[in-house]
């Protein structure tokens, strides 16, 4: 079902990341980057991830000449079990707190869920965060951080940064349109190392679904962006879509873990970036500002998430996934 | 789309890796630690005057305590991701795998952190050694009583 919403507006964003990121392509675009050090001056990965998330907040408030008092709701996630970095990132605001998780999926989660608050006259504006840290996922998803044993060519590299967007009633630059909730799919996919092909279903599924409810077709849109599925997954969608849906995305699709780094020069990322803030960073530095400078008019932004646990993994059970789709449009 | 069409889709797109590569550089990796091992062995007989068995045992110790130190500085896990299992498969490995969980899990302090977490790899090669040892032993055991 799409979800219209009449009066939602993207205010501003900011984006904060980590010493890979920084060396990306899209590394101007970013407000603050800690060039050298994973910690980003911090104890341990956890705190420096709490940090990232707490950094891109301050910015933000800064950016939008906010109060934390002025913030009606946050909505917020992470990867980390119990969405630490989520909680203890916005502690300091006191503002109304929802915490949600769909993995990689989780930023355009947080954007429908506060589109929809603002849309129903409950709130004025809605701060929506999100963070991952390379480091910490690799601590709780795979092996110590320092172990660092061989990865097949299609494993993703889990993005370091956070990001945050305002969300508001009051009319800016930028639209938020309509947006599509998606459905949790499960398509046999058993490799953690090939994210890509467990979660590029699940964007099939919801891209499709927001095309043939909408009517629309993938020329009506300036660009469509995926969130994390990596150079070999994106080749999935589109093969997918075409012999499927006989939908074309040859012409102006993108993959947010693709553009992230830069995948000639930094191979430790192997087929691109993964991550709740893969796409929230890519999506936040640098289509809004391309929405807002007019260069896109109109915008699809699937984020895909992989609703991974190893444990279930152990347990022999599938790798389940999900995309939230959200459409934004440049006034 | 069926699971079985989607298989067929998802092999399509994925890149073959190189086994060949990835095999014969463990195969070169390995056998050059077994080479400076053999080195390590024959110059503490010489310099210590120590059979040949300790000499072993000190080279053991010697190669745990460099992988340790490399693993503590920062850099032994570029060498394993260039290497592969030429460096994780020896006694490299298994010390590095013990190290690298100790740095993963020292904020969380001595006893939840370090301590609950260092086996988190090697556990499972301890744990079937000691399971393995058992067993052939027993084997051993009745092959000789029967025989």
């Amino acid at each position: 079902m799409i979800l219209n919403f009449r009066n939602v507006y993207l205010d501003n964003a900011s984006t904060v990341c980590g010493p890979y990121e920084a060396k990306g392509p899209l590394s101007k675009n970013f407000d603050k980057k800690y060039t050298d050090d994973l910690y980003c001056k911090e104890k341990s990965f956890e705190k420096a991830e709490i940090r990232l998330l707490e950094d891109s907040i301050k910015i933000l408030l800064k950016k939008t000449k906010l109060t934390s008092k002025d913030i009606d709701l946050v909505i917020a996630g992470d990867l980390l079990n119990q969405i630490t970095s989520s909680c203890y990132g916005a502690l300091n605001l006191k503002s109304p707190f929802l915490g949600i998780y769909t993995a990689c999926a989780t930023s355009i989660e947080g954007l429908l869920i506060g589109a929809t608050f603002i849309d129903s006259g409950k709130v004025n504006n809605a701060l929506i965060s999100c963070s991952s840290h390379n480091m910490s996922s690799e601590k709780q998803f795979r092996n110590p951080t320092e172990y660092g044993s061989p990865k097949p060519m299609t494993a993703t590299f889990t993005a370091t940064g956070g990001a945050s967007a305002l969300l508001s009633n009051k009319p800016s630059k930028i639209r938020v349109v309509n947006g599509l909730i998606g459905t949790i799919v499960d398509f046999n996919q058993k490799d953690a190392f090939n994210m890509g092909a467990a979660m590029a279903p699940a964007a099939a599924d919801t891209l499709y679904k927001y095309l043939t409810e909408t009517n629309t077709k993938p020329s009506d849109y300036d660009l469509i962006l995926t969130g994390d599925l990596g150079k070999y997954g994106k080749e999935i969608l589109k093969d997918l879509m075409l012999n499927e849906y006989n939908i074309d995305l040859s012409k102006n699709y993108n993959d947010c873990g693709t553009m992230l780094y830069d995948l000639e020069e930094q191979k430790e990322v192997m087929a691109g970036g993964s991550g709740p803030v893969c796409s929230a960073l890519v999506n936040y530095s640098t289509i809004i500002k391309d929405l807002m400078n007019n260069k896109y008019k109109k915008v699809l932004l699937i984020a895909t998430g992989a609703l991974f646990s190893p444990i279930m993994l152990y347990q022999k059970e599938n790798i389940l996934s999900i995309a939230n789709l959200i459409c934004l449009e440049a006034i | 789309m069926t699971n079985r069409k989607y298989e067929a889709l998802v092999k399509k797109h994925t890149p073959k890796e190189n086994k060949v590569k990835y095999a014969v550089t463990a195969f070169l990796v390995g056998g050059l630690m077994g080479l400076f091992g053999e080195a390590l062995i024959r110059i503490y007989i010489m310099l210590f005057d120590v059979s040949r068995n300790d000499a072993s045992t000190y080279m053991i110790i010697t190669f745990i305590f460099v992988a340790s130190l490399f693993t503590a500085l920062g850099f032994f896990d570029k060498l394993v991701a260039k290497a592969k299992a030429g460096l994780l498969i020896p006694i490299t490995g298994f010390a590095h795998s013990m190290t690298s969980a100790a740095l993963d899990y020292k904020n969380e302090g001595p006893i939840f952190g370090v301590g609950s977490n260092v086996f988190k790899l090697a556990g499972s090669v301890i744990f079937y050694g000691v399971v393995s040892a058992w067993f052939f032993g027993l084997i051993r055991y009745i092959w000789e009583v029967l025989s």
